[in-house]
């Protein structure tokens, strides 16, 4: 077994991205491929899965205990990191990335290799889309909003109706899982759900594949070990879009 | 190296078990998509997350540290208590073990109640060392240890008891298991331990104390199944820190009639397999030949 306990970084300073997103930026770095995710130690309050934005930061949105107590860290403060964990996007020449809300973090390192040829944006509201001008630098980007604040009115999945989904090798998709399960619809449909890829959320106690917390049914598989990146045609008859756990394991419609 | 026959299993009969090999509370017991999965990739039996009478979320994190020879861990017995019935249920007339936890006699008998006649059999959780109030809490007492057993293994049900080895005298409670009707003593659970964070100055896990488990504690657990098997007559399970076939052996050898893996998952999911091939031969001995021979001569 290898050594892992939680590295201690220190915080070198916070970007406020939206007004309920953060960037943490680390003293140090680990190296990881795009999707891959870190077991972030708020010292005194929990430990969470997060994906890594680039090799020494996070990139944060506000919502249980631990992401709450991070928005309160400023530079100096510290954190523990265990990781990175997971099987990242698998590298494509031609990629689609879908991102929506903060699900544009891990989307971030993965346009900045160089093999995103499109990548779609959405979020609520002008004011909430994340990483827009890093993403402008790096690919095409195409914008919706469900308040039509910016680019098109609607979700981000309308936006690939005007695409020829044909044109691209890997469909990488990151985002609130009703929005993913609407991706995964018009994949299906379109018969291509097997390039494409989604990037779940579940919740995580141990990371590294041994507690069971974060298996998805019916295939038991574990989303920190054997995901979190997971192929479309294996989530479509799984309880992807459904449900997920609790902290104690019981079922939460979503 | 030896090798043994697949056929003898002293299990087999009671609880359809198909081989030696277990996979241990705690690991991958979460959900029965989880355990169906770990059956079919060769664990003879499954033993569930532990069930408590209430749901628990577990412990802030962080739960886990992994270590050079082991990992530590306080979980916090996470559970969804009874609605695990359902998670369960699927996976009917298969080698399914349920782990239960109480905080006394009669939550233990009300947790079993809900699984009666839909598993093969109860692993009390008599033994994790960190949740206040339950597990080690009440498994250090001989007394409660008896109570608890007894209030189980009146359902007929088989009746494995899982005990701590942070006691002096490991005999004395797995006495108390037996007295209480225990069908199997299966021993150990972790070793109450800490790391400590140097760099952020506190301990590694969010409970500060865990328990040890993997090839740390494999001696450890070597010696309590040794004492079990002199001391008791019913059969025991050997299990901590077990990641190889002659590890297997050695248990056997101390007494135990049967193994639970845990830790070893953790670097290898397929470990169930990779000791199978290592450990049954055609021509192997009978388990009969190698359980307990370490007392002899």
């Amino acid at each position: 077994m290898d050594d892992s306990l939680s590295v201690p970084v220190t915080i070198l300073r916070v970007r406020k991205e939206t007004s309920l997103i953060r960037t943490f930026v680390f003293d140090r770095s680990f190296p990881f491929s795009p999707g891959q995710f870190v077991m972030v130690w708020v010292p005194g309050i929990d430990e969470i899965p997060m994906a890594l934005s680039s090799e020494n930061t996070i990139t944060v949105q506000k919502a249980g205990d631990a992401t709450t107590a991070m928005f309160a860290l400023g530079a100096g403060d510290k954190l523990g990191i265990r990781g990175p964990f997971g099987n990242g996007f698998t590298k494509g020449e031609k990629v689609l990335a879908i991102a929506g809300g903060v699900g544009a973090a891990p989307l971030l390192p993965l346009a900045r290799a160089d093999c995103v040829m499109t990548l779609l944006l959405g979020a609520k509201t002008e004011s909430e889309l994340l990483f827009v001008d890093q993403l402008d630098e790096c690919t095409d980007v195409l914008i919706a909003t469900d308040d039509g604040s910016l680019g098109l009115s609607g979700f981000v999945t309308a936006l690939m109706d005007d695409l020829n989904l044909g044109v691209y090798d890997r469909i990488a998709v990151c985002g609130p899982e009703m929005m993913m399960r609407a991706v995964l619809a018009k994949v299906e449909e379109k018969g291509i759900a097997h390039k494409t890829e989604f990037s779940l959320h579940r919740y995580m106690k141990c990371g590294s594949g041994i507690c069971g917390s974060c298996c998805i049914d019916p295939s038991g598989l574990r989303v920190c070990r054997d995901g979190p990146v997971f192929s479309g045609d294996l989530l479509l008859k799984s309880e992807f879009g459904h449900y997920m756990r609790d902290a104690s394991g019981r079922k939460k419609n979503l | 190296m030896h090798g043994i026959d697949q056929a003898g299993s002293g299990y087999r009969g009671r609880c359809g078990v198909d081989n030696h090999l277990l996979l241990a509370a705690g690991i991958l017991g979460t959900t029965g998509a989880s355990l169906n999965r770990m059956l079919s990739l060769g664990a003879g039996g499954v033993v569930t997350k532990s069930i408590g009478p209430y749901p628990k979320d577990g412990h802030a994190g962080p739960c886990l540290a992994v270590l050079d020879d082991g990992i530590l861990n306080a979980m916090g017995l996470p559970n969804p208590s009874k609605e695990f019935v359902d998670e369960v249920a699927p996976l009917i007339k298969k080698p399914v073990m349920v782990s239960i936890f109480g905080g006394n006699p009669a939550e233990f008998a009300r947790v079993a109640g809900w699984f009666e006649g839909k598993v093969a059999g109860f692993e009390l959780n008599l033994s994790c060392p960190h949740a206040e109030g339950y597990g080690a809490a009440i498994g250090t007492d001989p007394g409660l240890v008896e109570a608890c057993t007894r209030a189980v293994s009146a359902t007929g049900v088989p009746t494995w008891v899982k005990l701590t080895p942070n006691v002096t005298d490991i005999t004395s409670i797995g006495k108390a298991a037996e007295r209480g009707g225990a069908s199997a003593i299966v021993a150990i659970n972790t070793v109450r331990a800490m790391r400590i964070s140097t760099g952020l100055r506190r301990p590694v896990l969010g409970n500060r104390y865990g328990g040890l488990s993997g090839s740390a504690v494999f001696p450890i657990a070597v010696r309590c199944v040794y004492e079990l098997y002199e001391s008791c007559k019913i059969p025991v399970i050997g299990c901590g820190g077990v990641s190889s076939a002659d590890n297997v052996i050695e248990m056997m050898m101390a007494g135990a009639g049967a193994v639970e893996i845990g830790s070893a998952v953790l670097n290898n999911v397929k470990i169930f397999e990779t000791i199978k091939s290592d450990l049954y031969k055609k021509d192997g001995l009978t388990p009969k030949e190698i359980i307990g021979c370490a007392h002899h001569g």
